[in-house]
């Protein structure tokens, strides 16, 4: 490793923290994966009415929400370019509309949240249970997974304005950038958890 | 280092280097792979006397038929204590956490982990869940479901459940780190020279380890969670009155707790296979089968959950495939005992401590082995499910397996761990009345299960009586034996005769090659490795 070479008063191993959150990363899905399958066999036992139930979910914030936190997987990675440019206005502009992304994406779940339990639609209800089990079953998936994937954006989140502090204050810089691109390796992952989200919930009817 | 001794002058262990900080910081605030491990070794060592303790108890509540201590519910309270704690807090964590830490690193000739902050972080979390644990036990009085923590009664009964799993799912994410640590730094911090096939097989089984410890830990997260949401919201997903499926929360935690014994058991076969050579003074036989048997288990582990559902409800297919599966996965294990059985042939053995735990575990194991075969075989096991027989096969394999591996590999690497030696007479005498207290406790627990003593419960027929009676002086014995080794140790630890001998057994792996105790970065000079492991001229 010459990056190595050149730090050797710190030991500094940028392919074995890569490695790390990688590996992390499989962690994050196979947690998610439990909840796949619970779905998987759900939506098998009441095909009829996780039919309905998933028509009852709003498409268009889903879709508008599946945008934007596409973009922000895009800004976070152009992140990682512009400081190996050593250009680092520009990576701190980025990370910080990443940041905004990230914040409207809760504020729609927010909404969205509110106007179903609004309804009377929220784990436990006892709307819920006059619909019977296929739909107790189908929103209480929809609430955890999504509650999960919002947590996942919180931590994300708090992750990335560390980055963005240590981008400010030189510590990450072009030629020590790794825990940039950690940061955004792990972004991705929870835009990828989303992709599977969206259409399990949002369009599968 | 052509002496076998170290020069003295000027010479730190890790031991002397503090860091500069004071008392108890010295410990926890290091990074030093070497003191957490020691960390693990203190915590797990508190945890483990309260399990022996709770342990002892239920076998004083059974010495006779009826109440003899406990009603009912204490019973029941007892013997989820003991599970969670000799489960989540000692097996799991075991090896790889104590001896893992402090030996892996120096095994591959690294100076430390690869994320030395992150393992201290480990050990953080490994003690908040402990925490939580301690928690479950007020409120409305501890948790009564069983480690296993089923639902639908987990999210109905009225005890405090909910720390004690949200404690195990907390100490899921120390393993899950810790599984992470050792993968790369396998991957990435081995020595100049140090091949895979040149890796000591204890690094191996704890390489294969940290693979499951990586990709089950996660699905009993995600399924404690989802039991947490059930006691929290009703939120109806393992509520057979909301249309949930308590079956679905079977097979996600046995898709974990199947792999989570391998978890247990290959790092503890790591460290027989690393005494075996050593006091028989021969290469291991057949380095590459015990590998390879390793990757084996690891993977096939996967896939064999099925066998602790038999009679809940499945498939005919599902419950044939399983047992198929199961006798499979025996295979491997089966391998490595003929491996350390021709270890030994015609080696040149002394049967010092450490090896006598080491030959006393392939004797346990084999016999936790061959009744795992009766459980895995459909017909014996509806038999035999849910009763005393399946208690007595875990504790021969994950008591015996992990326990004798657990005093075998701290009597093997004690004097390169603290510097001192301890008394081999006592530490004899403590594994003989331990092997024999064993024995006497769990043998005629096969014999009571056969005959139908269901397990689990507080009070049973009088025609159990008998059985029962040895069972208990058994575990008397026992825990004479064990409480003779850890006198024995502690006052070693502290008291000992010092030593700075390199390689007091005449073993061949890197830690032999380094001062004892080691230096703060193990090795001043990162070796060069150019030769296979276990030879000996
Ligand atoms: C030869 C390999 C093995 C076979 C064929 C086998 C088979 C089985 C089966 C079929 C059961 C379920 C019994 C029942 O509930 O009806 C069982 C239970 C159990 N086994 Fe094994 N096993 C093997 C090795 C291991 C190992 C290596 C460990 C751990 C280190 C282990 C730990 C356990 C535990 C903890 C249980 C009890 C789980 C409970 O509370 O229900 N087994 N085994
Ligand atoms: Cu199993």
């Amino acid at each position: 490793m010459t990056e190595t070479i050149a730090h050797h008063d710190e030991h500094r191993d940028d392919e074995a923290s890569k490695l790390g959150i990688w590996l992390f990363i499989f962690t994050e899905l196979l947690l998610f994966g439990g909840l796949f399958v619970t779905y998987a066999v759900y939506r098998h036992a009441h095909p009829q009415a996780f039919h309905m139930a998933a028509q009852q979910l709003d498409v268009v914030i889903g879709t508008i929400n599946t945008v934007i936190l596409l973009i922000s997987s895009m800004t976070i990675a152009m992140a990682t370019t512009a400081i190996q440019k050593k250009d680092k206005r520009t990576t701190l502009i980025l990370i910080v509309i990443t940041l905004v992304l990230a914040l409207v994406f809760l504020i729609n779940k927010y909404f969205e949240w509110g106007a179903k339990i609004d309804h009377g639609i929220y784990p436990g209800s006892p709307l819920l249970e006059e619909l019977g089990s296929g739909d107790t079953l189908f929103f209480g998936l929809y609430f955890f997974m999504t509650g999960l994937h919002a947590l996942h954006i919180i931590i994300g989140m708090v992750l990335i304005a560390v980055i963005l502090v240590r981008v400010r204050k030189g510590k990450i810089t072009f030629d020590n950038f790794q825990l940039l691109e950690n940061g955004g390796l792990y972004w991705h992952l929870v835009d990828l958890i989303w992709i599977f989200l969206f259409p399990l919930l949002y369009l599968i009817t | 280092m052509s002496s076998n001794t170290t020069d003295n002058t000027g010479y730190k262990s890790y031991l002397e280097e503090d860091g500069g900080r004071k008392g108890i910081f010295k410990w926890i605030l290091s990074t030093d792979h070497k003191r957490i491990g020691l960390l693990y070794l203190y915590a797990m060592m508190g945890w483990f006397c309260i399990g022996v303790v709770l342990g002892l108890l239920m076998k004083l509540e059974l010495i006779a038929p009826g109440k003899t201590l406990m009603e009912a519910q204490a019973y029941n309270a007892t013997f989820t204590v003991h599970g969670v704690i000799m489960i989540f807090l000692i097996v799991i964590p075991g090896l790889p956490a104590v001896f893992g830490n402090f030996m892996l690193p120096i095994q591959i000739g690294a100076k430390d982990v690869a994320f030395p902050r992150l393992n201290l972080f480990s050990w953080y979390i490994y003690i908040l869940g402990g925490i939580l644990v301690i928690i479950s036990l007020f409120g409305n009085g501890p948790p009564d479901t069983g480690w296993t923590f089923y639902a639908p009664y987990s999210f109905k009964t009225g005890t405090n459940m909910l720390p004690a799993a949200l404690g195990a799912f907390v100490l899921g994410f120390s393993s899950i780190l810790t599984g992470l640590n050792f993968i790369v730094t396998i991957h990435r911090m081995r020595a100049p020279g140090m091949t895979w096939f040149k890796m000591p097989l204890f690094t191996w089984t704890l390489y294969g380890t940290a693979w499951i410890q990586l990709l089950a830990t996660p699905i009993i997260g995600i399924t404690l969670l989802m039991v947490a949401g059930e006691r929290i919201l009703g939120i109806g997903f393992f509520d057979p009155a909301k249309g949930g499926d308590p079956l679905l929360y079977q097979h996600l935690f046995w898709i974990y707790s199947h792999p989570a014994v391998y978890i247990m058991i290959l790092p503890a076969m790591g460290v027989i296979s690393e005494i075996i050579p050593t006091f028989a003074k021969k290469t291991i036989f057949g380095y590459k089968a015990i590998v390879l048997s390793t990757l084996a288990i690891a993977f096939v582990g996967y896939f064999v959950w099925g066998h602790h559902m038999y009679t809940s409800g499945m498939s005919g297919t599902a419950l044939w495939a399983f047992s198929l599966l199961t006798f499979i996965v025996a295979i491997p294990s089966a391998i490595k005992v003929f491996n350390w059985i021709s270890t030994m042939h015609k080696g040149s053995i002394s049967t010092e401590v450490p090896f006598l735990w080491a030959a006393s575990f392939i004797f346990i194991f084999m016999i936790g082995g061959l009744t795992g075969l009766v459980l895995g075989s459909l017909a014996t096991n509806v038999h035999v499910h849910d009763t005393a027989f399946v208690v007595a096969h875990f504790h021969f394999i994950v008591f015996g397996g992990v326990g004798f591996a657990f005093f075998g590999a701290i009597h093997y690497w004690f004097p390169k761990m603290f510097g001192r030696k301890y008394d081999p007479s006592w530490a004899r005498t403590g594994w003989i009345t331990f092997f024999i207290g064993f024995v006497t406790l769990y043998g005629p627990m096969f014999y009571l299960g056969v005959k139908g003593m269901p397990r689990r419960y507080y009070d049973y027929l009088d025609e159990f009586h008998g059985p029962n009676i040895i069972s208990t002086m058994g575990a008397l014995i026992m825990v004479t034996g064990f409480l003779i080794i850890l006198v024995n140790l502690i006052k070693s630890a502290r008291h000992g005769e010092k030593t700075t001998e390199m390689n007091p057994w005449g073993g061949t792996n890197l830690e032999w090659q380094v001062p004892t105790p080691p230096p703060l970065e193990n090795f001043d000079e990162i070796p060069v490795i150019d030769k296979a492991p276990y030879k000996y001229d």
